[in-house]
């Protein structure tokens, strides 16, 4: 089945494949970048990466800007 | 050397990291200021258009204590949320705590700020709480247990210097913890006279990446912020109302 979710607010279509967050974030070629990902507006640990990426979750991929 | 929770610095410069005309004036000033903590704001990613370079990411990360804000939080449930997400990442354990209260002045709301103070400190943060002038909410953020306060010296990003250096006095005078001035410094001016008056530090970012030679200016605000501390040390003389000669009165030669 295909899964929708909301990625950063907006509706993305989950490829195939794609499962888990560690998952997602590869397949987006953010692995190795310095992020903090919320999953259902609950923060997914690093260590917790294998969470599943269900249909109609809201999944916010955060990082650090500049500021002051 | 200053102390913030349990971690000590030599440099009493803290810097932002927004706004700067490019990358490299950016590691350049941060290089050339000496600060040991740089501010950053957290936000969502742009996943969907090419990924620009982050500044954190070039960073050392070992040479650098960091300090996120809560900036774009308008309420205390959401200042606390923004800190979450960035402790997070592992990186961090301190929290600037930024609610503008006031879109036109950027001024804090003061209420919002000391909720979300004691919520971030139930939770085990090193709070800095970012707050307008006042003396008595600087005095009950003390009480509350925060590891600094960080009164502005004028609105953020004006640039206008230390509008009301009695208020910042003090609060200097009453505070068991360290006292940041932070947000409207304009020049190496203000941050000796801020220094000057007692304060263990100084945080600004518009000041530096704002001049017409950042790197330049960062190195002027270190050397303002090390000579108004030393000032401040060394005790100024008194002011007086008329003039005192400097020169010997005896021995004058005669006509």
């Amino acid at each position: 089945m295909e899964k929708v979710i909301k990625l950063n607010g907006k509706k993305y279509e989950v490829p195939k494949g794609v499962g888990t967050v560690r998952q997602l974030l590869d397949h987006l070629d953010l692995s190795d970048r310095i992020a903090v990902i919320e999953k259902n507006q609950s923060i997914v640990p690093k260590g917790a990466y294998e969470e599943p990426v269900n249909d109609k979750d809201q999944i916010e991929i955060i990082h650090f800007v500049g500021g002051g | 050397m200053i102390t913030i929770g349990n971690r000590t610095f030599r440099s009493r410069l803290l810097l932002g990291t927004g706004k700067y005309p490019s990358f490299e004036i950016q590691k350049e000033a941060v290089k050339v200021s000496g600060t040991e903590i740089l501010t950053f704001a957290v936000r969502r990613m742009n996943i969907f258009e090419p990924s620009q370079p982050n500044f954190l990411e070039q960073l050392d990360l070992s040479a650098y204590t960091l300090l996120p804000n809560t900036a774009g939080a308008k309420t205390a449930e959401e200042a606390v949320r923004i800190a979450k997400l960035a402790k997070a990442s592992g990186l961090c354990d301190m929290v600037k705590v930024e609610i503008i209260g006031c879109d036109r002045s950027l001024l804090p709301d003061p209420i919002e700020t000391l909720r979300a103070s004691e919520m971030l400190l139930e939770e085990g943060f090193i709070v800095l709480p970012y707050t307008s002038d006042d003396v008595v909410l600087a005095r009950r953020l003390c009480e509350l247990g925060a590891h600094a306060v960080m009164p502005g010296a004028s609105p953020i990003g004006s640039g206008r210097g230390l509008i009301n250096p009695l208020n910042l006095s003090l609060i200097i005078e009453q505070s068991d913890v360290p006292v940041i001035i932070d947000a409207g410094i304009g020049s190496p001016k203000d941050a000796a006279y801020a220094m000057e008056l007692g304060a263990d530090g100084i945080l600004l970012n518009t000041a530096v990446s704002e001049a017409a030679d950042p790197v330049k200016m960062a190195k002027a605000m270190k050397l303002a912020i090390e000579a108004g501390r030393l000032g401040f040390e060394a005790g100024r003389m008194p002011v007086r109302d008329y003039g005192v000669a400097s020169s010997p009165m005896e021995g004058l030669v005669p006509n």
